[in-house]
């Protein structure tokens, strides 16, 4: 055959295979949207349930939620953006700068639902905090300490190395340089990556199933300590094991999950590209 | 000049990478108040010659140095801390490289990271500098304005002002008109010719007639060796190695 | 001057904090898997390692209790071997075309597009592929049930899809620019450039991409109990309902007696899924490693 002609084919045979991965997205918008947005109302969104779950809103689902992916966050940023700091300023290429990456790695790869059996073991079990928001809270942000430390090395990465050598050359010290003239400009992207850390945080089921999700609680959390709704769980509950509730319910709850996660996932994507537009190097 | 004081003395000084030596068994004093100016082609170690007055080469991370140099008779290894050295030997690059702030706050950089806030104090050190690098009259209505918007020549003055802020003893040059236009060229030579006054000057320079025009004493290096080190008039007239009257004739470079 | 002395302290302890933050990512794996062995240990000393790998029974809840994991193993391998031939074909093209053939502002669309599936929720893809694969397939097979390791595998390619394309086009974008101009030079034509010297160039890299799709397949677990049926017998076929090993932690958990043999046998399982996915993200990693030189 023609290389030309190949080449038109084969191309044409790529240009398919993408628009398969790509449009499900599309699909799947479509579908929760569709047939979920006659569900949405304020009472839904900031009402408490009523009748087991089978009217009133999904108020405690969403709060819970939130508190679990502030909790994530308070613990994963800190750490994660030190540990980053830690691999780009200080590290030389020695065994120990290379056992630290492989364990990011390995993070970033072990399962969620293993994730919530070690939450389970050493959180809930080990230190006694039982199921609470404490225990999802910790469980959540060692699963997703990877996403924060491997976005913030980029940022720190980013920054050009002569502003550390100008720095340094005045006689600042080393962590003056860090704090003075790095980490200002790695922020935007540091600030990317946790956005991106709350989305993942945020759709979460297995790691929180046995630390602290629970499907009907009288009433909101009122400590750390307590249980609490969450809208992944939540999901999961009433689209298997819950029979009797409107279709549109089910999908009005999807929605939610979808449209929290996706505009925290959107706004990283649009942060990231105007802090790569703007930069003033 | 004869009895002008030793401001660095370096005896049996080596850096390495591994087995590759950048700089062998270098013994050298640089005088107070002198133009040194520093020749030689690429890859003789001038370059690692200046990051070693200054222990930039310690951000090298395969980098291992032996020996010693004094500044003022103190090791500068083991006699004071990194980040006093730096302050006392200021270098400018051979790219103008203004740190993404104002005018203002490039120059007073150093001062801040030592502590000093006092808006008056900064006040005055910033137009003391960009006096003593002829800069002021160009930028003393835009200091607030960013240092990147400059043209190369005055961002490189800038750069001497950053360093002259904090009233160091010694100045280092690494080809710093490498990338500048004659005119400019021929501003900071003069700018190092007053600054020779209050300041030791040493000046790294692929440009042999540079070191001609402003050096006092010169020194050729060669992969690594410095081949000889005389006064510069001296030098130029009458080198005692072949290599080095070479490398100046320009058989080699 | 004391404020020196202050500042010089104070720099000492913030280095220190800063090494600590780093080595607490090697603590944090080993912690893992020592509190895996904690509580998954005592299974073993009822039942011996090769009994609870290869036994082709598992009954947590039957007296005696049976905890063989092969139906789970194998329910794990056919819905990712499945998954894995939809998606890989699949992801590697569409990565070919946005590296290579896409125009630059499609690419940057379909990047995001692609970041943004990558983000969907497990449980919320598990949701739709129970409400509308499933029947589909019931329908389109006749079958008693639509959840079945087929409807599990089109669900969980979906999900591996991103993983594979992102890191398989980054691979392919960095492959440098003189192999295609060289080619181009000697007359060759985009395509043949990109498939003979491109992706051959870019096979680590692609390699890689794969793997960690699939490590993100085994590691799956609310979307694959949602649509695979859950049931832990040995699969003959791929129009039947399985259970995969996450989703039988998952599932369990809740009905077992914390400390008893169950809770033990559930974690033991965690054990072995935590090997895997070490084992497939260090190859992955090395050929990663390959492909960056």
């Amino acid at each position: 055959m023609h290389p030309r002609l190949t080449q038109k084919i084969a191309h044409a045979v790529l240009l398919l295979a993408t628009l398969l991965v790509v449009l499900p997205v599309l699909i799947i918008l479509a579908i929760i949207v569709g047939k979920g947005a006659s569900a949405i109302s304020w009472d839904f969104l900031f009402s408490m349930p009523r009748d087991g779950m089978t009217a009133g809103g999904i108020f405690p689902a969403i709060l819970g939620t939130l508190y679990l992916v502030l909790g994530a966050i308070i613990f994963a940023v800190p750490l994660g953006v030190l540990a980053a700091v830690y691999l780009v300023e200080y590290s030389s290429d020695n065994w120990l700068s290379r056992l630290v990456k492989l364990s990011i790695v390995n993070l970033a790869g072990v399962p969620s639902v293993v994730y919530g059996l070690f939450g389970l073991g050493i959180f809930v079990t080990f230190f006694g905090f039982g199921a609470s928001i404490l225990s999802g809270s910790l469980t959540l942000g060692i699963m997703i300490l990877p996403v924060i430390i491997t976005s913030s090395r980029e940022a720190l990465e980013s920054v050009p190395k002569h502003f550390r050598i100008v720095s340094l050359s005045l006689g600042a010290s080393r962590w003056q340089t860090i704090r003075h003239s790095v980490l200002p400009h790695a922020l935007p992207g540091i600030l990317t990556g946790m956005i991106l850390g709350l989305g993942r945080a945020a759709g979460e089921t297995a790691p929180i199933l046995f630390t602290v999700a629970a499907f009907y609680l009288p009433r909101l959390p009122q400590s750390i300590f307590d249980q609490t709704m969450a809208l992944p769980y939540h999901l999961y509950v009433i689209s298997t094991q819950v029979p009797g509730i409107a279709e549109n319910v089910r999908y009005g709850t999807a929605l939610v999950l979808l449209t929290l996660v996706l505009l925290l996932n959107l706004a990283a994507i649009i942060l990231r590209s105007r802090f790569r537009r703007k930069k003033k190097w | 000049m004869v009895d002008a004081p030793v401001k660095f003395s370096i005896r049996a000084f080596h850096v390495r990478y591994g087995q590759f030596f950048a700089l062998r068994d270098l013994h050298l004093d640089i005088l107070a108040n002198e133009i040194f100016t520093v020749i030689g082609p690429a890859n003789s170690g001038k370059t690692t010659f200046l990051n070693s007055l200054n222990r930039l080469i310690d951000l090298v991370p395969a980098s291992r140095c032996s020996g010693e140099i004094k500044l003022d008779d103190v090791d500068i290894r083991h006699g004071m801390e990194v980040e006093a050295l730096r302050r006392k030997v200021g270098i400018v690059f051979a790219l103008p490289l203004p740190l993404p702030l104002s005018i203002f706050e490039n120059v007073v950089y150093g001062l801040r990271m030592q502590g000093i806030r006092e808006p008056q104090r900064l006040a005055e050190a910033v137009e003391r500098s960009l006096r003593e690098s002829y800069l002021w009259e160009e930028v003393k209505d835009r200091l607030s304005t960013p240092a990147m918007n400059l043209s190369g020549g005055q961002q490189q003055r800038l750069c001497m002002a950053r360093i002259l802020a904090g009233q160091p003893d010694v100045l280092l040059f690494d080809e710093p008109t490498s990338g500048l236009d004659p005119i400019s060229t021929a501003r900071i030579e003069e700018t190092m010719l007053v600054l020779k006054e209050k300041y030791t000057i040493v000046l790294v320079t692929n440009n042999v007639a540079q070191a001609a025009r402003v050096g006092d004493r010169t020194a050729f290096f060669l992969m690594g060796d410095m081949i000889e080190a005389s006064a510069t008039s001296k030098m130029f007239t009458a080198p005692a190695d072949k290599r080095t009257s070479d490398y100046i004739t320009g058989k080699f470079g | 001057m004391k404020s020196i002395q202050v500042r010089k302290l104070k720099e000492w302890f913030i280095e220190k904090a800063i090494l600590l933050s780093g080595i607490f990512s090697v603590v944090f794996v080993v912690l893992i898997f020592l509190f895996l062995l904690r509580e998954g240990f005592s299974l073993f000393r009822g039942e011996s390692v090769i009994d609870f790998l290869f036994g082709k029974s598992w009954y947590p809840i039957s007296q005696p209790p049976r905890f063989g994991i092969l139906p789970l193993i194998l329910g794990s391998l056919l819905v990712t071997l499945g998954a894995a031939a939809i998606s890989v074909p699949i992801g590697i093209a569409a990565a070919l075309y946005i590296a290579e053939i896409a125009p630059q502002r499609l690419k940057e669309i379909l990047k995001a597009g692609i970041e943004l599936l990558a983000a969907i929720p497990s449980v919320v893809i598990g949701f739709i592929g129970m409400i509308t694969l499933g029947p589909w397939i019931k329908n389109l097979f006749n079958i008693p049930t639509g959840l079945t390791a087929l409807t599990g595998s089109v669900t969980l390619a979906f999900m591996a899809m991103p993983t594979i394309v992102s890191i398989a086009e980054d691979a392919i974008t960095a492959v440098p620019r003189q192999y295609r101009e060289a080619a181009i030079a000697m007359g060759a034509t985009k395509w043949q450039t990109t498939w003979r010297i491109v992706a051959r160039a870019a096979r680590p890299g692609m390699v890689a991409a794969v793997m960690l799709g699939i490590g993100r397949v085994v590691g799956e677990t609310m979307a694959v109990m949602m649509v695979t049926g859950n049931a832990a017998v040995i699969p003959r076929s791929f129009l039947q309902p399985v259970r995969t090993l996450t989703a039988t932690i998952a599932a369990e958990m809740g009905e077992s007696v914390q400390g008893g043999p169950h809770y033990a046998a559930l974690f033991a399982i965690g054990i072995v899924l935590f090997i895997i996915t070490f084992l497939i993200n260090g190859v992955a990693d090395l050929y990663l490693h390959r492909s960056r030189r």
